[in-house]
C-alpha cells in the first residue's frame, strides 16, 4: 500500500483542504495556547458546539456556514463575557447555560433545515465537517477570520500572558484584564469557527485543545509553546487528510473513513504520549483557572 | 396530548428530571459543569457504535459513559483537568463520527440522539430506565455526605477521612449513568441544560442542601413538562425547549440569588 494514493496531489478538493486545514490548524494553535493557559478549555468547547447552532442557521439562510460559525461566536462569546465568565468559580455554569440554550437553538434551526429543504446531510456537514467540499472560494474567508484572531494574540501576547498568569498582577500594572479577556474569547470565537469548517462543530475543540496542550507540555515558554502547538496541529491536519484520502480504499464501505476521525485520533494519542512520556511542566505554564 | 403513546414519554421524561434535578445539584455545587456536559455528549458515540452492531443503544451509551468519566478521572491526575476532559470528549466524539460514517440511512437518527426524542420512547425502555434511575438515587443517597463534604471543603473533608479521589470517581460513575438514561430522551447535547439550568437556579434560592435538591428537582420537572406540551404543540424539537427553560430557570436564579443578598445579609451556608 502506498502512503499517497493515486491522485492525491493532482485532486483539487484535496488542494482546498491542505490550505483550509492548513490556515485552521496554525491559527487553533497560536489561540489554543493561551485557551489551556486561561483553562478556558470548556468556553472554547462550549463556542465549538456553538458553531452548530451557527451553521445551521446560515444553512437556513443560504450563506456559507463559516459566517454562521464565526457569527455566533462572537455574539456568545459577548454573552459569555457579560454574565460572568470571568469569576472562576461560575465561570463553568455561565459556559454551560449559554451553551445549553445555544444548542437549543441549533435543534430549532437544523429541525427547520431539514424540513424546509430536503437536504438530510445538513446536520451531518455542520457537525461532523466537511472538508473535503469546501470550494476554493472560502479560503478568503478563512484568511479573513484567522487574521484577527492572530492579530489578536499577537498584539495582546504580553497583556494576556500577565492576565493569564496573575489577573491581580496584571490590573496592577494597568492591563485592562476583562477587556483583554474578551479579546481572547473572540480570538478563541474566530478559531474555532475555522476549526469547525475543518473537523466540524462538534469536535473543534480538538484543534484548538490538543496541539496546545501538548505543547505546553513539551515546551518551556509560552512562544515556543504556541509554535509548537501550530506545527503540530499543522502535522495532526494533513497527516489526516492523506490517511482519509488512503481510507477510500478501506473496508468496509470503500466510501472514505471521516478526515475528522483522523485528525482528532492523531491529537489525541499524541497528548498521551506526551502526557505519559513527556517532561513535568515549567512553573511558566502553570496558571490554574 | 396525554394519549396512550405519549404516556411512555410523560413517565420517562419525569424519571430523568428527577434523576437530573439530584445528580445536578452536585454537578452545581462541585463546579463540574464541563464534565456533566462531555458525558453524555461523547457517550452519544456509544449510541452510534451500538447501532452498529446492531445491540441495545442503551448498552452502548452506558458503556462509552463509564469509559468516558473513568477516562476523564485517570487522565486528569496526569494532565490538567479541563483539557483531560476535552481531549477524553473529543476522542469518544471522533469515534462517534467513525462510526456514522459506516452507517448509512442513520441521520435522522443521530439528530434525534442528539436534540432529543421523546415520542421515540417506547413502553419495554421504561424498566431499564427507571432501574438505572433507583440506582442512581441510592448511590447518592449513600454517598450524601462525602460528597457534599468533598464538595465544600474538600481539605477537611480529607482530613476526617474521606477519599477525596474514590469520591470523585464514584461520582463520575453516577454521572456516567444518569447520562446513559437520560441521553435518548432529551438529547445528548442538552441533558446538561437539564443537569444544571434547574440545580443553579435552586442552589440560588435556598442555603439548605437537602431543600436544594427538592427544588431543583420540582423546576428540572417542570421544565421537562413544560417542554413536552410545547414539543407536542409546535412540532418542535424538544431539546430546544429544554435548552430555553435551563436557562430560564438560570437566570431566575440569579435574579433570586441577588434579590436574597440584597434583602438579608447572611453569610452564605452553601458558598
Amino acid at each position: 500500500m502506498t502512503v499517497f494514493a493515486p491522485g492525491f496531489f493532482a485532486s483539487s478538493p484535496v488542494h482546498v483542504a491542505l490550505v483550509i486545514g492548513g490556515i485552521s490548524a496554525v491559527v487553533c494553535g497560536l489561540v489554543g495556547t493561551f485557551t489551556v493557559l486561561r483553562g478556558q478549555s470548556y468556553a472554547g468547547h462550549a463556542l465549538g458546539d456553538l458553531a452548530v447552532t451557527g451553521g445551521s442557521a446560515s444553512f437556513l439562510a443560504n450563506v456559507s456556514p463559516l459566517w454562521g460559525f464565526a457569527g455566533i461566536g462572537v455574539i456568545a462569546a459577548g454573552i459569555m463575557d457579560m454574565i460572568g465568565i470571568r469569576r472562576p468559580r461560575g465561570r463553568d455554569l455561565a459556559t454551560g447555560i449559554v451553551r445549553g440554550a445555544g444548542l437549543g437553538l441549533a435543534a430549532l434551526f437544523l429541525y427547520w433545515d431539514t424540513t424546509s429543504s430536503s437536504t438530510t446531510g445538513v446536520s451531518i456537514t455542520i457537525l461532523f465537517g466537511s472538508m473535503f467540499t469546501t470550494s476554493t472560494s472560502v479560503v478568503p474567508v478563512v484568511l479573513a477570520f484567522g487574521l484577527p484572531a492572530v492579530a489578536i494574540v499577537a498584539i495582546l501576547f504580553r497583556p494576556l500572558l500577565l492576565s493569564s498568569v496573575s489577573p491581580e498582577l496584571a490590573a496592577v500594572r494597568g492591563v485592562r484584564v476583562r477587556l483583554t479577556g474578551l479579546a481572547c474569547l473572540l480570538a478563541i470565537a474566530l478559531a474555532v469557527s475555522l476549526s469547525a469548517i475543518t473537523v466540524g462543530a462538534i469536535l473543534s475543540t480538538a484543534l484548538l485543545i490538543g496541539p496546545a496542550a501538548i505543547a505546553l507540555r513539551v515546551t518551556n515558554t509560552p512562544g515556543r509553546a504556541m509554535v509548537t502547538a501550530a506545527l503540530v496541529g499543522l502535522g495532526a491536519t494533513w497527516i489526516g487528510i492523506v490517511l482519509a484520502y488512503d481510507s477510500f480504499y478501506w473496508p468496509p464501505s470503500h466510501d472514505g473513513w471521516p478526515v475528522s476521525f483522523f485528525i482528532v485520533a492523531l491529537i489525541f494519542f499524541s497528548f498521551l504520549v506526551s502526557q505519559l512520556f513527556g517532561r513535568r511542566p515549567g512553573r511558566v505554564i502553570r496558571a490554574e483557572g | 396530548m396525554f394519549a396512550a403513546f405519549m404516556i411512555n414519554a410523560w413517565v420517562t421524561a419525569s424519571i430523568v428530571a428527577v434523576i437530573a434535578g439530584v445528580v445536578g445539584f452536585f454537578v452545581v455545587l462541585r463546579g463540574a459543569a464541563f464534565v456533566a456536559d462531555a458525558v453524555p455528549t461523547g457517550a452519544f458515540a456509544g449510541a452510534a457504535g451500538a447501532s452498529l452492531l446492531g445491540i441495545n443503544t442503551l448498552i452502548g451509551l452506558g458503556v462509552f459513559a463509564l469509559a468516558g468519566s473513568l477516562g476523564i478521572g485517570w487522565l486528569s491526575r496526569k494532565a490538567r483537568r479541563d483539557v483531560a476532559t476535552a481531549l477524553i470528549l473529543v476522542m469518544m466524539l471522533g469515534l462517534g463520527a467513525l462510526f456514522l460514517s459506516f452507517t448509512v440511512e442513520y441521520s435522522s437518527e443521530i439528530f434525534s440522539l442528539l436534540f432529543g426524542e421523546v415520542l421515540g420512547v417506547s413502553s419495554n425502555e421504561i424498566v431499564p430506565v427507571a432501574g438505572l434511575a433507583v440506582v442512581c438515587v441510592l448511590a447518592i443517597a449513600v454517598l450524601y455526605r462525602p460528597l457534599l463534604m468533598s464538595s465544600l471543603a474538600p481539605e477537611s473533608a480529607a482530613a476526617r477521612g474521606v477519599r477525596l479521589s474514590m469520591v470523585e470517581l464514584a461520582f463520575l460513575v453516577i454521572v456516567g449513568l444518569a447520562t446513559s438514561l437520560t441521553l435518548p430522551v432529551v438529547g445528548a447535547l442538552l441533558i446538561f441544560s437539564l443537569m444544571i439550568g434547574p440545580p443553579a437556579a435552586a442552589r440560588a434560592m435556598t442555603n439548605s442542601p437537602l431543600a436544594a435538591i427538592g427544588l431543583s428537582v420540582v423546576l428540572a420537572l417542570v421544565t421537562v413538562w413544560v417542554a413536552i406540551a410545547a414539543s407536542f404543540e409546535t412540532n418542535w424539537p424538544i431539546g430546544f425547549f429544554v435548552g430555553a427553560g435551563g436557562a430560564v430557570c438560570y437566570a431566575l436564579g440569579r435574579l433570586v440569588g441577588h434579590w436574597r443578598r440584597s434583602r438579608i445579609r447572611v453569610r452564605p451556608a452553601v458558598a
